[in-house]
């Protein structure tokens, strides 16, 4: 398996294996997680998530962090109001007890200001060499508002297209800190919950169409899941991503580019043209989205396909990456 | 008549095929039959040209003979079929109807340039197309690019929409008139006609269009023209502000633009003009050539910065002939469009993207169809070599001897895309699509592919592309249904287009060198010796690897390139470099990414061990156009030296040690020697070293046909030396003289390949 880098590949391995198998109508990987009706006319959502990050701890957070916020936002893009999750631990032998508590503390920590408890768990301690470390899993639920609809579906031409702040900020954050670069960086994981700054746009959009968190992949990643569910065009402007001096020094000297760097604590968002001004206000008044920008438009065409509008004015095509980024310069 | 001669009379049916539509085949037979007291008739199908002659037996033989030897210039006579029948007694020779069919399997010519009778008409004030910038017959004019479908005729053109006056149609009527089924023919009374539009204030300019852009481009204007293929850029070629102006307002720093020159002694006065190359520049195909320019050029500098060769072409079309005709000098004609996207073609399309460069715009209301590049070329070794096989030679067929038993569909390479569409014998290559990344040109690249699919009628049952799992071209072959799909490794595909541009099957030692392709083992080749026939190869040797530190950043910036091989050839002990200097801010940590291979693949590619060298010597820190760090090395050799540097070529595995290289440039550097001959000893060097490995293939194989293609062949000098080398040494030496050595070939060796392979089948 060679999976991991997100992207089409992982895409693949999901559909073939586990859609395959886990065949039914509530099943939805390839989203967030599965939307359950109630009798009151809310929704319960449930998502869950494993975490495998190394190093397990980076600047601006630790595999902590990531295991709630992960799940909590995923709860968010489907735009319920997370409530509870539980947490799973692997552990290899010989993990350090001390580092266990404070990954558990920045769990507790994480918890409590994204507003959820974590209400249940469990522990599996296995032998050296069988795990890297620490894996967790978490999974989560919570309530989506009676008549809350957030659907590719509803993805209408001349949308626009928003991003909660500057991209890549985790991504190299935790590249950085493995530490066999020897590169000096001041990068923060962004890491962080943002079920609040959701509600906050949703206040000030109701019209809101989609919303995405761009982790594995990055931007890149997630506006092809939009353009290839829609079946319409995304066509972003390059001018317009927000990207942090220093990470865009980073992904320079590496030859990355940002737009397929994982974020944990920013969000895509489709709003419909006439509510974009309000959300671009709502959004920068909250301090997790200071930074936000209008990033793109959704378009009849390039039907199915992302582009970005390139600062000479001409149209880069962004595809879904198929496995590690290589040169394609002959 | 008398029983004597009734014996001796006998009665032909023949069929020929190649491009014998639109080129005046039929008048021509006429002629030819009228000529030999022939009595008969002619057709055209679809399948190219029937007709029965009936006469004198010596004068049928005649007659067959001169189907191919009188053939109209545009003609190209691939095949000619005659079997005797019984005869019927006819009494003249005639021209039928043409006769339409199921099966298509006609071709359609390349767009030619102004034959000698039109440019005679032209600038004759006593011709009712004097001066009239649309001038064409059945010897010359527009075809690929304006022909929508097929038949070839006129409604399937955009001449469609100009109905002929009755004087022209008289002309395109009688078999005896040069515009006898001219689709193109027309005159200022039906057809086409030029504005001159100023982009300030978007009104027409009044007054002779061609006279004004000419007026326009004295004072130092950049005007769009419309050509044939797309639009143009035109620019004073002797004012450096106004050439400078261009550059800035294109956003192209250095890449070389084009010049057309109004005649011969005008391109003389500015490069050194061989008998090939000649030729080359006055042929119906009229593309750039790539000449050595003389010391004392009269050109601005920004029209070819540090470059010793200047493009130049010679005016193809009735418009280019009238403008350089008035200008008298030569200008700047460069492709209209920003940057790296492809030409504009369109008229709206030319109005928003180039209204930001230009000043006016010389538009005509005839429509292209197909966007179309200049072609380019070059003479190496009296040979020409394509660089940039475009306009004037597509859509002609390459020819092959062997039979694709299904037809096939080859999707190219990524940047310089060109794909192929097979047949029978027969490749259709097509036009020079671009760089795919850019959507734009990737949707010329599958508009494009259907446009051939029905020109030339071929419903592809097998598609090859290149392994890049990112190549759009990839994608795009691994979406297609119903199609056996054939994965062709990109040096593979190098090596079987040389030897398809050769009509050979190999086995030969194949060296492959380039920028980079993906090769079998998930690493990024370009360095490569392969034992190579069409159906399969051996890798059996390449250039030691190295790391791209930051990947496509180290295609962009050979600087990095340079660490990495400083890094490669001294480990821990980097001598203190000039080139270290220059990037002190991240040249340690391009080095800490280099050794730990993060971000930092692993390549055996030639292009980049140039790169470093250009790096290291100070010619090149960073490429404004692909390759270009490679190119200004090669530039700067000094022909005189003959010196070499030593290259340790270990046997096995067979490895070629560029660090060797990369340690005697720099310890020249050091020494102070002039750089050209570091540039020269550089590439004497190389030469040897691939001539050793060579040699230790041809042991252990016993071939001695080697194959050179990808686009580092591009290099004349390492191209010229290696040549000499391998056929001192007894090697026949196969290049290319069809497609380009570079990517632009890539698609006819995927499909002899895929070809190759169905034949085994
Ligand atoms: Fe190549
Ligand atoms: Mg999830
Ligand atoms: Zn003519
Ligand atoms: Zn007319």
């Amino acid at each position: 398996l060679a999976h991991g880098a997100g992207g089409k590949a992982s895409a693949a391995l999901v559909s073939s294996v586990f859609v395959e198998a886990f065949h039914n109508p509530e099943l939805e990987v390839l989203g967030d997680g599965a939307v359950l009706p109630l009798p009151s006319g809310e929704s319960l959502a449930f998502s869950t998530d494993s975490f495998v990050v190394k190093p397990l701890r980076f600047p601006g957070g630790s595999i902590g962090h990531l295991a709630v916020h992960g799940t909590v936002n995923d709860l968010s893009m489907m735009g319920a109001q997370p409530s509870w999750i539980s947490a799973a631990f692997v552990i290899e032998e010989g993990f350090p007890v001390d580092e266990l508590r404070r990954i558990a503390a920045d769990m507790a920590e994480a918890a409590e200001a994204a507003g959820v408890r974590v209400v249940t768990g469990d522990t599996k301690v296995v032998s050296t060499g069988a795990a890297d470390g620490l894996f967790i899993t978490t999974a989560g639920v919570g309530l989506i508002p009676a008549g809350r609809r957030l659907s590719a579906e509803l993805v209408r031409p001349g949308d626009q297209v928003l991003l909660s702040g500057t991209i890549g900020d985790h991504g190299m954050a935790v590249m950085l800190a493995r530490g066999d670069l020897a590169i000096e960086a001041d990068i923060r994981s962004d890491t962080a919950a943002v079920n609040g700054l959701v509600e906050t746009l949703l206040a000030a959009a109701p019209s809101t169409r989609w919303l995405r968190d761009p982790t594995r992949g990055g931007v890149g990643t997630v506006c092809n899941e939009l353009a290839q569910d829609t079946q319409l065009g995304v066509v972003l402007d390059e001018r317009r991503l927000p990207v942090l001096p220093e990470v865009q020094a980073a992904c320079d000297l590496l030859g990355i580019d940002p737009i397929y760097v994982a974020n944990e604590g920013k969000f895509v968002a489709v709003v419909a043209p006439e509510e974009t001004e309000a959300a671009l206000a709502a959004l920068r008044e909250h301090p997790l989205g200071r930074a936000a920008a209008v990033i793109g438009e959704i378009t009849e065409q390039p039907a199915g396909t992302v582009a970005l509008r390139t600062g000479l004015g001409g149209s880069r095509i962004v595809d879904m990456l198929v496995g590690d980024p290589l040169p394609r310069i002959c | 008549m008398t029983p004597e001669d009734f014996r001796e009379l006998t009665r032909t049916r023949i069929r020929v095929e190649g491009i014998v539509q639109g080129v005046g085949f039929r008048p021509f037979v006429h002629s030819l039959a009228t000529e030999l007291g022939l009595t008969g008739f002619v057709g055209n199908d679809a399948y190219g040209v029937f007709a029965e002659v009936e006469g004198k037996r010596n004068a049928v033989r005649a007659f067959l003979d001169g189907l191919r030897t009188r053939a109209p210039a545009l003609a190209v006579v691939e095949t000619v079929t005659a079997e005797e029948i019984t005869p019927v007694g006819s009494r003249d020779f005639t021209i039928v109807a043409s006769q339409a069919a199921a099966v298509r399997d006609t071709l359609i010519s390349a767009d030619t340039a102004t034959c000698a009778d039109c440019l005679a008409e032209l600038f004759d004030p006593a011709d009712r197309r004097y001066r009239y910038p649309f001038i064409n017959c059945t010897n010359c004019g527009p075809r690929f690019t304006i022909v929508t479908g097929i038949p070839y005729d006129r409604s399937a053109t955009t001449m469609a929409a100009f109905p002929m006056c009755a004087q022209c149609a008289e002309e395109y009527r009688n078999p005896a008139d040069r515009r006898f089924h001219a689709q193109p023919v027309c005159c200022p009374d039906c057809g086409p006609s030029l504005t001159l539009v100023r982009t300030s204030n978007g009104r027409w300019v009044e007054g002779d269009p061609v006279r004004r852009t000419v007026r326009l481009l004295a004072e130092g204007r950049i005007v769009a023209v419309k050509g044939l293929g797309g639009y143009h850029l035109a620019v004073d070629a002797a004012s450096e502000a106004a050439v400078a102006a261009l550059r800035a307002r294109k956003h192209r720093e250095d890449k070389p633009f084009a010049l057309m020159c109004p005649d011969l002694d005008t391109v003389r006065a500015l490069c050194e003009l061989g008998p090939i190359e000649e030729a080359t520049l006055t042929s119906r195909r009229r593309p750039i050539v790539l000449l050595a320019r003389r010391p004392d050029a009269q050109v601005a500098p920004s029209v070819a910065p540090g470059n010793r060769f200047l493009g130049v072409m010679l005016p193809y079309t009735p418009l280019h002939h009238l403008l350089a005709h008035e200008f008298g000098r030569p200008f700047v004609l460069t492709s209209g469009n920003v940057s790296d996207e492809p030409i504009a073609y369109t008229d709206d399309d030319a109005r928003a993207r180039l209204a930001g460069i230009a000043d006016a715009f010389l538009m005509s209301n005839r429509d292209i169809h197909m966007r179309t590049d200049d072609s380019v070329v070059r003479v190496v070794r009296g040979r020409e070599v394509p660089i940039r096989r475009s306009r004037g030679y597509v859509p002609e067929p390459i020819s092959l001897p062997w039979e694709f038993p299904r037809p096939v569909l080859a999707c190219g390479a990524e940047l310089k895309n060109v794909f192929c569409l097979a047949k029978g014998r027969r490749v259709f290559v097509s036009h020079h699509i671009g760089d795919l990344e850019n959507y734009e040109t990737l949707r010329s690249f599958t508009s494009g592919i259907e446009h051939f699919r029905r020109l030339f009628d071929v419903h592809p049952r097998v598609v090859a592309h290149d392994l890049h799992p990112e190549y759009l071209s990839t994608k795009y072959a691994l979406e297609l249904d119903g199609v056996d799909l054939v994965g062709v490794q990109h040096h593979h595909a190098h090596i079987a287009s040389c030897l398809a541009d050769n009509r050979e099957a190999g086995p030969v030692i194949g060296v492959a060198f380039d920028g980079l392709g993906y090769g079998t083992d998930g690493t990024l080749w370009g360095g490569e010796i392969l034992v190579t026939e069409l159906t399969g190869f051996r890798r059996v040797g390449h250039l030691a690897p190295v790391r791209m530190p930051g990947g496509a950043a180290a295609i962009r910036e050979p600087w990095r390139m340079a660490a990495a091989y400083a890094l490669a050839a001294y480990g821990e002990e980097i001598p203190d470099l000039a080139v270290a200097r220059r990037h002190l801010d991240q040249w340690d940590s391009v080095l800490t990414i280099a050794a730990s291979g993060v971000s930092a693949p692993v390549t055996t590619s030639a292009g980049r061990l140039f790169d470093a060298v250009a790096a290291l010597v100070g010619i090149r820190d960073a490429v404004n156009y692909e390759g270009q760090a490679a190119v200004e090395l090669e530039q700067r050799v000094d022909p005189g030296e003959r010196g070499a540097y030593p290259c340790w070529v270990e046997p096995d595995p067979l490895l070629i040690h560029g660090i060797d290289l990369v340690r005697a440039a720099l310890d020249d550097l050091d020494s102070g020697v002039d750089v050209g001959r570091i540039a020269a000893r550089f590439h004497n060097g190389l030469a040897q070293a691939v001539v050793a490995a060579v040699e230790v293939v041809r042991q252990a194989t016993a071939l001695d046909t080697v194959a050179l293609s990808g686009g580092v062949f591009q290099n004349v000098v390492l191209l010229d030396r290696l040549v000499d080398l391998l056929e001192a040494r007894g090697f026949r030496v196969l290049t290319h003289s069809r497609v380009p050595p570079n990517d632009g070939g890539i698609s006819l060796g995927q499909a002899a390949v895929a070809g190759a392979l169905d034949r085994t089948q």
